[in-house]
C-alpha cells in the first residue's frame, strides 16, 4: 500500500469515526442508498447499459464524485471542482455532506461487483498491455481495488467509462496529474482498448 | 423451503387463515408476521422484494391477477416500433426467488378491522399488515368510452394488450392519416407520458408515413416538462405534432368508437387512429376498501404510507396521494422501499424511520434526444417534501451530447428499475 493510500484509509477512518460519534438525524444510510437502485441497480449492482455499479466503490471516490456533482451548477456542463452530469448534479444537491458520507460508507462496505459487460475481446486483449504500462499503478488489481481514491473500473459499464474518458480528455472533468501524464502518451485506440479491458474483468 | 411448506399446508387446509405460523417448522415459538400485498406493479413488487431482503422471517404474499406484467414505462417505444413488447414484459419469478408467495387471483375486498383480504378465487387471507398497490382505474369523464370504444380507441395507459392494439392500428393506418391523442386532466399516471407518446409515434410516422399528422387534444393548458416538450415538438416534430390546449378546443367530452370520432363539445374530429386516455382515480379495490377520499385517491401518512383512513393498510404507487411526488414509476419504486422499511420496523414493534425518496423520469423525445426531471424528497413536519435545492428539469439549452447521454441513461434506468422492482 502506497503512502497516499494509507493516508486515504486514515482519512476514511476519521470520517466514519466522526459519523459514528454524531448520530445522524433523518433517513438512514440504507433508506437513502436504496433510492439509487432505480438507476444503479439493487445494492449498487447495475444491470446496465450506461450507469455505473456503486457496490464496493471506495468511500473517498464516492464522496469525491457526489461532491463534484453537487458543485456542478444546474444547466452547466463544467465548473470549479465539478464534473459533467446530466441528472446527477440535480440529485446530489438533495443530500448534505454528512448524508453523502453515510451513503459512501454503505456502498463501500459491499463487495465489489463486476457486471457482465458486453465488450470487444480483441480490444480487451490489446487493452491489457495498455493497462500494464499506463493504468496499473493507480487502478490496481485490474481496476478492482477499492481502497483508494481511484474509481473501480473492473466490470464497469462501457458507455459510462467512455463518457468519463470523453470528459477527462475534453477537460470538462479534471484529470489527476498522474493520469494526465499517462493519457497524453496514449492513442485514441489505446484508450478505447483499455476501457474494453476493464469491461472484460470478471 | 419454508414457503413451499407453507403453501402446501395452506392448500391442504383450503386456505384456512387461523393457522398463521404453525405450518412453519423452521420457526419455533415465534409466530411469523404476515404481509399481504395487493397488486404486482412497480410499487407492490418492490415492497414485496425489499421486505424479504430486509427480514426473511416475514411471510410475504403478493396477490396479482396477471401472471406477467407489462411496464408502462418504455411502452411508448413499443408504439413507435423502437422496441419489442417482450422488452417491457416482466414475470414474477424474481420475487419468488426472494421467497415471496405469489398468488394469481383478484382481491375483491379488504376487511381492515378483521385484518384479512378476500379474493375472487374464494380465498380469505389474514395479514398483520396489508399493502395496497392497485394502480389506477378510469373515471367516466368521456361519454361513450365504453368497453367496445376502449378496443376501437385504445387508451394504452395500462401496458400489454392495449399497447398491442394501438400499435397495430398505427401500423394499419395509411400514409396521410391522422392520429389523435386525447390527453387526460390532472392528476394522472405518468404526467409526461402522453407527450412522450406523441414524440414516439411522430418518429414512427416521419419514418414510415411522412404525410401523416398527430394531434394532441388536451384537457389541460399546460403539462409536465412543458417547455422541453414544446422545444422537442419544434425541433423534431414540426409539421407532424399539433398540440391543442383545453382553451383552444382540446377537451374531449365524448367519443364514438364506431366512427373513430372525438367530440369537443359539438365539434367532431374524425381521425384514423384515436388514443383516448380518460381521467383517472385509484384502482378499484382501493375504492371498494374505503381507502380513497373525495378526490378518488388514497390519503396516506408520508412516513409509512399507512392509510389515514384504514389502520394497518398501506397504500403505495399511483393510487396514493404522495404529493409532491408524482405518479411515476420511479416514485412507485421509491415508495415501495419506504413502505417496506416502515412495515418491517412496525412489525418489529419499532417506529418507522425517516424516509428518503427520489423521482427520476426520462422521456425520449427524438433521435438521440431525451429529457428528464428529478427530485429528492424527505419528510418535513410530518409531510413529504421536496429537498430544497435538489432536482429539476433538463436545461432547455443542454448540448446534443448531454441529450444523447440522457437517452442512454434512460435505457439504464429502464433496465435497472425493472430488475430492482421484480428481479
Amino acid at each position: 500500500m502506497s503512502c497516499k493510500k494509507k493516508a486515504l484509509v486514515a482519512l476514511i477512518g476519521s470520517i466514519f469515526m466522526a459519523g459514528a460519534s454524531t448520530a445522524l438525524a433523518g433517513p438512514s444510510a440504507k433508506a437513502m442508498a436504496d433510492t439509487c437502485a432505480g438507476c444503479h441497480g439493487t445494492d449498487g449492482q447495475s444491470v446496465g447499459p450506461a450507469s455505473p455499479n456503486l457496490a464496493g466503490m471506495s468511500a473517498v471516490y464516492f464522496i469525491d464524485s457526489m461532491t463534484a456533482f453537487k458543485n456542478l451548477e444546474k444547466g452547466a456542463w463544467s465548473g470549479e471542482d465539478a464534473r459533467p452530469a446530466t441528472i446527477m448534479n440535480r440529485i446530489a444537491k438533495g443530500y448534505t455532506d454528512e448524508q453523502i458520507e453515510a451513503m459512501a460508507e454503505y456502498f463501500a462496505a459491499m463487495p465489489v461487483y463486476k457486471a457482465d459487460v458486453p465488450h470487444d475481446a480483441a480490444k480487451a486483449k490489446k487493452g491489457a498491455a495498455v493497462y500494464d504500462k499506463a493504468c496499473s499503478k493507480c487502478h490496481d488489481e485490474n481496476g478492482a481495488l477499492a481502497d483508494d481514491d481511484s474509481g473501480i473500473l473492473a466490470g464497469q459499464w462501457l458507455p459510462w467509462m467512455q463518457y468519463s474518458m470523453q470528459d477527462f480528455i475534453s477537460g470538462n472533468r479534471e484529470m489527476p496529474k498522474k493520469m494526465k501524464k499517462e493519457v497524453k502518451k496514449l492513442s485514441d485506440e489505446e484508450i478505447e482498448a483499455s476501457l474494453h479491458f476493464f469491461a472484460s474483468q470478471k | 423451503m419454508a414457503n413451499f411448506t407453507r403453501r402446501k399446508f395452506l392448500q391442504a387446509t383450503g386456505g384456512a387463515v387461523a393457522v398463521s405460523s404453525i405450518g412453519f417448522p423452521a420457526i419455533v415459538g415465534a409466530a411469523s408476521k404476515k404481509v399481504v400485498i395487493v397488486g404486482g406493479g412497480v410499487a407492490g413488487a418492490t415492497a414485496a422484494k425489499y421486505i424479504r431482503m430486509a427480514d426473511s422471517s416475514i411471510d410475504v404474499t403478493l396477490i396479482e391477477p396477471n401472471t406477467e406484467y407489462y411496464t408502462c414505462f418504455m411502452s411508448n417505444e413499443v408504439l413507435s416500433g423502437h422496441r419489442k413488447l417482450d422488452s417491457i414484459r416482466v414475470t414474477y419469478d424474481g420475487l419468488k426467488g426472494h421467497g415471496v408467495t405469489v398468488v394469481h387471483d383478484t382481491v375483491t375486498d379488504i376487511d381492515a378491522a378483521g385484518k384479512k383480504v378476500m379474493t375472487a378465487g374464494g380465498k380469505t387471507m389474514a395479514y398483520d399488515r396489508c399493502i395496497v398497490a392497485p394502480g389506477i382505474s378510469f373515471k367516466d369523464n368521456i361519454e361513450g368510452y365504453d368497453a367496445a370504444a376502449m378496443e376501437a380507441m385504445p387508451h394504452a395507459w395500462k401496458a400489454g394488450n392495449q399497447t398491442v392494439l394501438l400499435r397495430k392500428q398505427l401500423e394499419a393506418m395509411p400514409d396521410g392519416g391522422v392520429v389523435a391523442i386525447a390527453a387526460p386532466p390532472n392528476p394522472f399516471r405518468c404526467p409526461p407520458g402522453p407527450y412522450e407518446r406523441a414524440c414516439q409515434i411522430s418518429m414512427y410516422l416521419q419514418a414510415k408515413k411522412p404525410k401523416s399528422k398527430l394531434i394532441i387534444f388536451d384537457s389541460k393548458n399546460k403539462f409536465s416538462k412543458f417547455g422541453l416538450f414544446k422545444q422537442a415538438f419544434e425541433r423534431h416534430h414540426k409539421g407532424t405534432i399539433e398540440w391543442v390546449s383545453a382553451d383552444n378546443g382540446g377537451k374531449v367530452t365524448r367519443v364514438d368508437g364506431g366512427s373513430n370520432t372525438l367530440y369537443v363539445g359539438d365539434t367532431a374530429h374524425k381521425v384514423d387512429v384515436a388514443n383516448v386516455i380518460p381521467a383517472q382515480q385509484a384502482g378499484a379495490i382501493a375504492i371498494k376498501a374505503g381507502l380513497t377520499d373525495d378526490s378518488g385517491w388514497c390519503p396516506i401518512d408520508g412516513r409509512s404510507f399507512e392509510s389515514t383512513l384504514q389502520k394497518g393498510v398501506h397504500v403505495i404507487g399511483d393510487a396514493s396521494i404522495a404529493k409532491p411526488l408524482p405518479k411515476s414509476g420511479y416514485a412507485a419504486n421509491s415508495e415501495g422501499k419506504t413502505c417496506a422499511a416502515a412495515v418491517v420496523a412496525m412489525l418489529g414493534g419499532k417506529a418507522a424511520g425517516d424516509p428518503s425518496l427520489v423521482n427520476t423520469c426520462y422521456s425520449v423525445v427524438g433521435p438521440d434526444d431525451a429529457i428528464s426531471v428529478a427530485m429528492v424528497y424527505d419528510l418535513k413536519d410530518g409531510k413529504l417534501s421536496k429537498v430544497a435545492g435538489s432536482g429539476g428539469l433538463t436545461p432547455t439549452d443542454s448540448s446534443p451530447e448531454a441529450r444523447a447521454r440522457e437517452v442512454q441513461y434512460a435505457y439504464s434506468w429502464f433496465e435497472n428499475i425493472k430488475a430492482d422492482s421484480w428481479g
